[in-house]
């Protein structure tokens, strides 16, 4: 770094940290390119889905009708009926709540305790670091299906067991990622400058260390809501997770699975399509997300 | 510039180095942006030329151009021309070859230098490549050349990892390495300015004298007035991406031809004696592209400003051997010592 | 013993006797005293390795001694604050200013937020006592209204170090530390900050602790000098007089090779392992 600073030369690093008209969310979308703008919106369809889903559905998504199983697409039924008569289209839609909740739960639970592990070894550093970092070693070990399982076994199966295992799971994953930065900001002249002030610690953390991280934990949790779909919907597969005859993507591919077999695969891809289009979604605009707080930071 | 100095060379020797009329743009957030312009300055064989500037001068940017090492998607305009060469159309072997003419040394050298070769290996490099030396040949040349820097025991150095030298010894490895492959011209980015003041010293020592007995060019390139004067004949002083000032550097102090290098050199504070208060500049030094077009760019800062400095981009006077950026600069002659009060 | 910040006090406003840090096996500051008399500024001198930050670190409480004591308007800070409240009296007491400017102010904070975070820390002031306070210190610094809400990365660095200078004066220190807080500035801004430093210290009464490795600038802002090497402390006195008359051999060659009009570098012998370090 030259020794004499008075505006920074006109390079492309630390002018991208300054960039006129790209403050803000909308900012932020647009810089995430074409991509990430598409998987903007279909991840805001989603949501929107999740949230008003089980009110639009045209026809009743719980009712069987035994006489129209397995029958494609006609009139108003634009997929068809799945391996008890029901509207697959209808289904879908009510099961997008369930089948967002849960990925939202495990990212939130994730998030919140990696957040803190990360920044609380970061803060103290030394002994409680160490340990920290052992004990996140040892959670490693265990993969989030694993865990599940177990849950499942111990306390039933139900998304909640679910949800949580995997939050435990992906949590020492988040910490990992989130320490190293939470370190370099940490060891940064400002915050000593804080804590020469007598700001107290959890002060300087909450207030200065976690927002500047901010930009990370956003990508972090983008990426991380693509994989606790995918695992749930595993789980929900395996029928460890949401339970049927409850609407749910994971559930309708097992459910509707033996239909590939016998030439209705409609009703499952269906799922199957739903659950990767938002998985990808998620992890393209994760990853561009990421890509600018690297960029940003270079 | 003709005949100015008595200890220079003929006034017919060619100029090794000639850049003339560079412009140079960057592309930031999508924008061209000029960080140079029109930009010319001649260096002599053997002639040590220093370059002077605060940010946003264009310093560091002419040293990259001259090297060839602009980022991508920088704009060129103007030329380069090395021993009567364009610079800019060599390409392939030809830029190889002119990489081993021309040599130069950047501010970290840690950032330059692989951390995981070992320092001999790296400074043999060029030779076994590009001019085909054998090892035996080549280690002993580097470790002559180190001792020629002052390192003790060469041989042990050469095993040895960036990582296991301090800054000033890896500076000296760097200056050894540039002079290994014979270059006419060396470029200096700063080479000093991360390293303590009594290490500069000896560095600064060393680069002279090497300089000097190898016959080398160079361009040194600092925002220390003094730092350039002390090795260099003659002192270029850039300001938002132009040239204001050539200058011989004995005379920067005692008879300054543009106001901007008068201000600089009053700037700074004095070892021997505390002024009542330092002759600060308003406001603050700007890029090429933060200059209003169309004006003197130091204009809005300078006590010497007159409306007529507000109409037009002055052009170069020459004066007394010297060069100037100063519309004013005739009638200012003599008013613009920098000698503390 | 010494009385508290009072009038017509003589007792030093900063005071260190037998300062010593170690790092495992390696003394980076050994047997180090100096007191500072109120009203007058002290200059650490020294290069990389000389030991000067460790000592600016320990005075401001980022480094605990490994042995000797520190007292600051009369109250013994060698050992680390007891209490929250204890932490902020201290932070009232004695405040930094760091070199680097794009990394001392929290990229996410305006001036003056940063500014009305401090004295909310510091003071039981409602929003518009606060609120003429920050205008009263961004004027002092000589930031304008729009560098005063503009976020870092929208200001230069000399700005920034305004900014940084502000926030360390919020809680009216009696001592202020300056680690190299002039050494990334540009030339001219180096000189717009130091006048700067100098109007503030008429105006406040503040002492500096100035850090430093650049001789002209200790010259132009304090009065009592220590030079360090290596961990030890080689040579005290005024400013001036040790930059006219150095005595000790490391203090005469640091003099000597500071660029000035009509320097020329000379050389020494061959270098001994590992002897020249960076600053950074």
């Amino acid at each position: 770094m030259s020794a004499a600073v008075g505006v920074p030369a006109a390079t492309a690093a630390p002018a991208a940290g300054r960039r006129a008209g790209r403050t803000g969310v909308l900012g932020l979308l647009r810089a995430t390119g074409v991509g990430g703008m598409i998987s903007a919106v279909v991840i805001a369809v989603a949501i929107v889905l999740a949230i008003i889903g089980p009110w639009i559905a045209p026809y009743n998504p719980d009712l069987p009708n035994l006489s129209l199983a397995w029958v494609g697409p006609v009139g108003g039924h634009l997929l068809g009926f799945d391996f008890e008569g029901r509207d697959v289209l209808s289904r879908l839609l009510a099961g997008a709540q369930s089948s967002m909740i849960g990925p939202l739960a495990v990212v939130v639970g994730a998030m919140v305790l990696g957040t803190l592990i990360a920044v609380v070894s970061a803060w103290r550093r030394g002994l409680t670091d160490t340990v920290a970092s052992s004990g996140l070693d040892i959670l490693f070990a265990f993969p989030g299906i694993l865990l599940a399982v177990l849950a499942a076994a111990v306390f039933g199966a139900g998304l909640t067991a679910a949800a949580v295992a995997l939050a435990i799971a992906y949590m020492p994953y988040v910490a990992r990622v989130l320490r190293g930065t939470a370190l370099r900001e940490r060891g940064q002249p400002y915050v000593a400058a804080l804590e020469v002030q007598g700001v107290s610690g959890t002060s300087i953390c909450l207030r200065h260390i976690v927002p500047n991280i901010l930009p990370l934990i956003v990508a972090q949790a983008t990426i991380l809501f693509g994989w606790a779909m995918v695992d749930l919907a595993a789980i929900s597969f395996l029928g460890l997770g949401v339970q049927p005859p409850a609407p749910n993507w994971g559930v309708m591919i097992s459910e509707n699975q033996p239909g590939i077999l016998e030439g209705y695969p409609l009703p499952a891809l269906a799922a199957g399509l739903c659950i990767v289009g938002v998985v990808i979604a998620f992890n393209v605009l994760g990853e561009r997300l990421f890509e600018r707080v690297q960029a940003a930071h270079r | 510039m003709s005949g100015q100095e008595a200890t220079a060379p003929p006034a017919s020797q060619q100029p090794l180095l000639s850049v003339d009329g560079l412009t140079v743009l960057l592309p930031v957030e999508g924008q061209q942006r000029a960080v140079l312009r029109d930009v010319s300055l001649q260096i002599r064989p053997g002639e040590a030329v220093g370059l002077v500037g605060e940010s946003g001068s264009g310093k560091s940017m002419t040293a990259r151009a001259i090297d060839r090492l602009l980022p991508a998607g920088a704009q060129v305009q103007g030329q380069i021309c090395f021993d009567g060469a364009d610079v800019g159309a060599l390409s392939g072997g030809q830029l190889r070859s002119y990489r081993n003419k021309v040599a130069m040394i950047f501010q970290d050298p840690r950032a330059h230098v692989n951390p995981v070769r070992r320092i001999g290996d790296f400074m043999t490099e060029a030779l076994r490549a590009n001019l085909g030396v054998p090892i035996a040949d080549a280690r002993r040349q580097a470790v002559d050349m180190l001792t020629q820097v002052g390192i003790e025991d060469p041989e042990r150095r050469l095993r040895q990892y960036p990582h296991e030298l301090s800054g000033g010894m890896l500076q000296r490895v760097m200056i050894a390495a540039a002079l290994l492959t014979g270059p006419a011209l060396l470029l200096a980015d700063e080479p000093t300015t991360a390293l303590d003041v009594t290490t500069q010293a000896e560095v600064m020592a060393i680069l002279d004298d090497l300089r000097r007995s190898h016959g080398l060019a160079m361009l040194f390139i600092t925002h220390d007035l003094d730092l350039a004067a002390a090795i260099c004949d003659r002192t270029v002083v850039m300001y938002a991406g132009q040239v204001v000032e050539v200058r011989r550097s004995e005379l920067l102090h005692s008879d300054p031809l543009h106001p901007y290098t008068a201000a600089l050199a009053a700037a700074r504070p004095e070892i021997a004696q505390k002024a009542s208060r330092l002759r600060a500049i308003p406001g603050r030094p700007l890029s090429a592209f933060e200059a209003p077009a169309g004006e003197c760019a130091f204009a809005p800062r300078c006590a010497y400003a007159q409306p007529s400095c507000l109409t037009a981009v002055p052009e170069l006077t020459e004066l007394d051997g010297g060069v100037s950026r100063c519309g004013r600069a005739g009638e200012l002659r003599g008013h613009l010592e920098a000698a503390h009060v | 013993m010494s009385e508290h910040e009072g009038a017509g006090s003589t007792a030093p406003v900063l005071e260190a006797i037998g300062l010593r840090k170690e790092f495992g096996s390696l003394v980076a500051v050994d047997n180090v005293s100096f007191a500072i008399p109120p009203g007058r500024s002290l200059a650490i001198v020294g290069e990389s390795g000389s030991g000067k930050t460790t000592i600016a670190r320990m005075i401001v409480g980022l480094e605990r001694p490994t042995s000797g004591t520190i007292t600051a308007c009369g109250r013994d800070r060698s050992r680390p604050a007891r209490s929250a409240r204890d932490r902020r009296r201290r932070g009232g007491e004695i405040q930094i200013v760091f070199q680097d400017p794009y990394t001392s102010l929290d990229p996410r904070q305006t001036a003056e937020r940063a500014i009305d975070e401090i004295l909310r820390l510091h003071h039981g002031w409602d929003a518009d006592r606060r609120r003429a306070r920050i205008e009263e210190l961004t004027e002092l610094v000589g930031l304008d209204s729009r560098q005063a809400r503009a976020l870092p990365k929208g200001l230069s660095g000399g700005q920034r170090q305004r900014v940084a200078i502000a926030r360390a004066l919020a809680a009216q220190p009696q001592v202020l530390v300056l680690d190299e807080s002039v050494a990334a500035l540009d030339v001219s801004i180096q000189a717009q900050v130091l006048n700067l430093l100098a109007d503030i210290r008429d105006e406040t009464a503040v002492s500096y602790v100035l850090i430093s490795h650049d001789l002209a600038v200790v010259r132009q802002l304090t009065d009592d000098a220590i030079v360090m090497h290596r961990g030890q402390l080689v040579e005290r006195g005024l400013t001036a007089q040790i930059l006219d008359d150095p005595q000790h051999p490391y203090t005469r060659r640091l003099r000597a090779s500071v660029p000035r009009p009509g320097w020329k570098p000379s050389r020494r012998q061959l270098v001994p392992a590992d002897s020249e370090g960076e600053v950074r």
